[in-house]
């Protein structure tokens, strides 16, 4: 526990490091040897609450996650713009709750923000304890629209927890498919 | 060439950024405005970053910033606007599909 | 270079009167601060569609600045609209 306290913190120091560097916009030793310092001294007064992350980072899992969330990007603003531009209809939309297989913070986040940043999908409600989403969803026309929707943030979060998850959670996941 | 593909992305993501305002004024309600809201600032803001990257090619780690802070920053500010909405009523009950939430709205 | 320099401002001074006319009608502070956040990404689109065009990166620490602190607003405004009894 203790070990993956200082872990977190090593990767945040490395994280402020890498973004006080990019901010200068030089590989110095002055502004890595400065960044660390700050880091350090930022990391000192405002302590992160512990992070509670037993899983590990699987680059393909990641690339792939990376790869399908830029193509649902790209197709959800292009349906959202033509939804725009069709005048003279008024596009419906639903409330959907998403039971989340992975209960964790982090997986729950992951997948809230995720379906944020994605057009058309918005998270209007959270419910921590029993991680379920609430996903304010437009462009949709009946009730077969809305389990398909549904099943894709599953698929979404199988996604993030094949990129990111612990092996227990990749077999909850597997197991409630 | 690059400079061509360079122009294609600014103007896709002004594209973007004029469907947004369209939206914004078309759609009947607060959430279905909130939609809207995050196309320039997801794919529109990468794609003028992406145009902006190809044509200076140089201080891409600013750049890679910028859009990481975005993506990380919009999220909540979008979340918090539309939880806010839901919670005093401004959704258009009619044009919903189904709401699983209103059962639980309830609740403390 | 020209003519798509042309395009890109008007599709974005398009983008941006139709975001003011939501600020302007919006009935509730809500609808206002969704317009607003477009508003700021439409000026951020701007700022960087300007550094492409002239080459110049002088307007880049603005983007850093606008990326990171722009929805502080939106979210206090939101904290506050929810506070107020629906009506």
């Amino acid at each position: 526990m203790i070990a993956g306290r200082w872990r977190d913190r090593c990767v945040a120091a490395a994280a402020l490091t890498v973004i006080w560097t990019l901010l200068w916009g030089s590989f110095t030793p002055l502004t890595v040897i400065g960044g660390l310092l700050i880091a350090i001294v930022v990391l000192t007064v405002f302590p992160l609450p512990p992070v509670t992350y037993a899983g590990r980072v699987h680059p393909l899992g990641v690339l792939k996650f990376a790869g399908r969330f830029a193509v649902d990007l790209v197709v959800a603003s292009a349906q959202v713009a033509a939804l725009a531009f069709r005048f003279g209809s008024t596009p419906r939309s639903a409330v959907i709750a998403v039971p989340l297989r992975v209960p964790s913070d982090l997986g729950l986040t992951l997948t809230a923000e995720a379906l944020s940043l994605v057009p058309g999908s918005l998270i209007v409600e959270v419910d921590r304890e029993r991680g379920v989403l609430y996903v304010h969803v437009l462009g949709v026309s009946d009730l077969a629209d809305v389990e398909r929707f549904r099943g894709e943030v599953l698929a979404l979060e199988r996604r993030l927890v094949a990129a990111f998850g612990s092996p227990a959670e990749r077999t909850l996941c597997r197991e409630n498919r | 060439m690059i400079d061509a593909l360079a122009y294609f992305c600014l103007i896709v993501g002004a594209l973007l950024s004029l469907s947004a305002g369209v939206a914004l004024v078309r759609f009947p309600d607060l959430l279905s405005r909130m939609h809207a809201a995050t196309k320039p600032q997801a794919l529109g803001l990468l794609l003028i970053l992406a145009g902006c990257a190809l044509r200076l090619r140089d201080h891409l780690g600013v750049m890679a910033l910028v859009a990481v802070f975005q993506m990380a920053t919009a999220p909540v500010a979008a979340h918090m606007v539309g939880r806010a909405g839901y919670r005093s009523g401004r959704v258009r009950q009619d044009l919903l599909i189904t709401d699983e939430l209103a059962s639980e709205a309830d609740r403390p | 270079m020209t003519v798509v320099a042309v395009i890109v401002t008007v599709l974005l001074t398009a983008g941006a009167v139709l975001a003011l006319v939501r600020i302007v009608r919006g009935p509730t502070v809500l609808d206002r601060i969704i317009a607003m956040d477009v508003l700021l990404a439409i000026v951020m689109a701007a700022i960087g569609a300007e550094a492409a065009f002239s080459r110049d990166a002088t307007a880049l620490p603005v983007l850093v600045v606008l990326s990171i602190l722009g929805f502080i607003g939106s979210v206090s405004v939101a904290r506050f609209a929810t506070t107020r009894p629906p009506s």
